[in-house]
């Protein structure tokens, strides 16, 4: 009963779905002040996003007559449920994971791609024009990020040996120096993150001077919220992602731990949001042209690399 | 894209109309307010024109103040163009440092003439703001500043690689073209027509310093934006060696309120291009007609073309690359549908706005025009 108790505060609380959303939050904060400030504006204050939540929150939600209404309700929290089930498989705190078996990399990398659909069929059955032309070049974009980011998550895997988050974070952990080895596939996967999240310059998607803002372009009110919301966890849960595979670095002792993990995916959040500010937002054709050209062959490079070396332990 | 139709005519005022029915001060003010941005250089248009039609000659002093003033303007404008050029291709850092710039003009020209948008510099026969020796050392110490920045975003607009990506090749309007669509100013310059109606035209002190026009042969937007920051460049230099060789003398001279019959028409270059302005008297105190051709008026006629074949992403990019001015543009209201096509002049949108306004419960149908 204690055990059970004992897996619910943590996949609810702590490190779970409250960590995760108010985490969330903050980092949105980050991300916007950050911003803000690279743009030599003032920014917004620190409660801004919840703010903002709590607002959309109590505003009324208008479904378009055209629209599939069960479609339209349903996709927010499906997106928001699969962000929050994936973030149990990602370590957090220390190097263990709430859950963790071989192989969960894989479920992670699935249920990252529940959220990107949730929002392409959110835009689909909007049946706007703005929200159906962001929807396919939601799933455009989608097709081509996802190779070079599952390649540059399989490289640091092949050459840790094991398919498990925790176990990989285990395995750098215990071998710091080797982490350098996938620096390249880092920057790969940040790239590739950045595309994932639609931030520009890959935010071709919901370009608010081209198509007003794409998928969501018809939401509003609750089902807005919670979008934004998933957005925020998803974000949450990318910085964990890339801090456990491609910085683990661990002292052990949990209070260091946990000033390690907000370091470590604050500095990969600053990294994006650099990447934000400093870069026009590229035509859906060139982000095609780019992830194909420049990010899978860097990320297989990555793979040849790690599995040469595999073999030279 | 394969195909685009211009729409325009969302925003008629009938401000033509009006200047018709009011005297000649009163119409300054109104033809001040025919664009938002380019408000001194209308007004400068409309003043040379009352002045030819009296004869006045304005002193030199005041016809530098205009200069300075409008070169101003033109940076004031242009910078706005930057930030909304930045802000339609995702850009929006630059946006924001672009407008700080401008924020920096529009102090200065709050200096000069008190306020932000239509600084009341012009007047019939000179100007109504003098420079004195602070307002001087403020231009200059903003040109130098403006100077620097300005050059920064060349080197950017020279080496970014995902502007060039953005901006190259896209809303193209060849040299031939322009010339067919009657293209002005920067999108003109832009496809290597070197005209400019401070060179062809020139008055005060585009007469004493010649002007050198950019141009760039890409005819692209990426060629715009080019032309639209060496001009920045050139409009600094152009306030500078105003600013330096201010003439004394007085600022206004005495024009008669009454305008002698006759007719004139006087091409000046607005921002965006070529602005005319035709002004018939008929020797009262009030004009027999005023025609206002705003240089987004020339432009739109080669948007069609420069949309056709491109992609949807650009289509934004495309349409602001000519900076339009909408309110500048329209004049009366066409309403095309499925069996008739209606078309709403001033008359009948007058009619209109009264008919409204008496439903909400204000009748102005008494006030005279």
């Amino acid at each position: 009963m204690a055990q059970l108790l004992a897996i619910i505060w943590k996949a609810l609380v702590i490190p779970g779905f409250l960590f995760m959303s108010s985490y969330g939050f903050l980092v949105e904060f980050v991300d916007r002040k950050l911003y803000a400030r690279m743009q030599n504006r003032i920014g917004p204050p620190w409660y801004q996003p919840l703010a903002d939540f709590l607002k959309l929150i109590g505003k009324k939600t208008i479904i378009p007559s055209d629209a599939d209404e069960s479609m339209f309700r349903n996709m927010p929290i499906i997106s928001l449920a699969a962000i929050a089930s994936a973030f149990l498989y990602v370590p957090v705190l220390g190097m263990n994971a709430v859950f963790s078996f071989s192989g969960d990399l894989i479920i992670v990398l699935y249920f990252l791609a529940i959220p990107t659909l949730a929002m392409f069929l959110a835009g689909w059955y909007s049946r706007g024009v703005f929200a159906t032309l962001g929807a396919t070049r939601i799933l455009t974009q989608m097709f081509v990020y996802e190779v070079p980011l599952f390649i540059s998550l399989l490289a640091p895997a092949l050459l840790a040996g094991s398919w498990s988050i925790s176990g990989i974070a285990a395995y750098y952990a215990a071998h710091p120096l080797y982490a350098l080895i996938n620096i390249p596939c880092m920057f790969v996967a940040l790239v590739a993150f950045q595309c994932k999240m639609e931030r520009a310059p890959f935010d071709s998607p919901e370009a608010e001077t081209e198509i007003v803002s794409g998928a969501l372009v018809e939401y509003g009110g609750r089902l807005l919220a919670f979008f934004r919301w998933g957005s925020d966890c998803e974000l949450v849960l990318i910085l964990s992602l890339f801090s456990a595979i491609y910085l683990p670095f661990m002292t052990g002792i949990l209070w260091l731990d946990l000033i390690l993990y907000f370091v470590k995916t604050l500095l990969g959040l600053f990294l994006l949001t650099l990447m934000r500010a400093t870069m026009a937002r590229l035509v859906i054709n060139e982000i095609v042209r780019f992830c194909w050209k420049y990010l899978t062959p860097v990320a297989l490079l990555q793979v040849v690399f790690n599995l040469l070396i595999r073999r030279a332990l | 894209m394969i195909n685009a139709i211009i729409g325009i005519g969302y925003n008629h005022r009938g401000l033509e109309k009006a200047c018709e029915s009011r005297n000649y001060i009163q119409d300054l003010y109104i033809i001040e307010r025919v664009c938002g941005i380019c408000s001194h250089i209308h007004s400068t248009a409309f003043c040379m024109s009352i002045e030819t039609l009296t004869g006045v000659t304005v002193s030199k002093r005041a016809e530098y103040i205009r200069v300075v003033v409008a070169e101003l303007e033109r940076l004031h404008s242009h910078l706005l163009w930057l930030g909304i050029a930045f802000h339609e291709i995702g850009f929006d850092t630059m946006f924001m440092y672009t407008w700080r710039n401008r924020e920096k003009v529009l102090n200065l020209l709050a200096t000069i003439g008190g306020n932000r948008v239509n600084y009341g510099v012009n007047t019939f026969g000179g100007v109504r703001r003098d420079f004195d020796e602070t307002i001087n050392a403020e231009i200059l110490s903003t040109v130098d500043l403006l100077e620097e920045e300005i050059k920064s975003y060349l080197h950017l607009a020279l080496t970014e690689s995902t502007l060039a990506v953005r901006l190259v090749g896209v809303g193209k309007l060849s040299h031939e073209d322009a010339i067919k669509f009657g293209a002005v100013g920067p999108v003109a310059r832009a496809a290597g027509i070197a005209e400019d109606m401070r060179v062809i035209e020139p008055f005060g002190a585009y007469k004493d310093f010649p002007l050198h026009v950019a141009t760039d042969q890409g005819a692209d937007v990426y060629g715009k934006t080019v032309v639209r920051i060496l001009e920045m460049q050139e409009s600094l230099r152009m306030i500078r060696l105003c600013i330096k060789n201010l003439p004394d003398g007085p600022l206004t001279v005495r024009v008669p309120r009454r305008v002698p019959a006759g007719e004139v028409l006087t091409r000046v270059e607005a921002p965006r291009g070529e602005n005319i302005h035709y002004v018939r008297s008929n020797g009262t105190d009030m004009p027999d007609r005023v025609r206002v051709r705003a240089p987004s008026q020339a432009n739109w006629h080669g948007m069609q073309h420069m949309l056709q074949g491109g992609n949807l992403a650009d289509v934004p990019i495309t349409i602001a690359a000519i900076d339009p001015c909408y309110s500048c543009t329209d004049r009366a209201i066409i309403i095309h549908s499925e069996n008739e096509t209606k078309l709403t002049d001033w008359r009948k949108l007058r009619q209109y706005s009264i008919d409204w306004y008496k439903k909400q419960g204000v009748d102005c149908s008494t006030l005279k025009l």
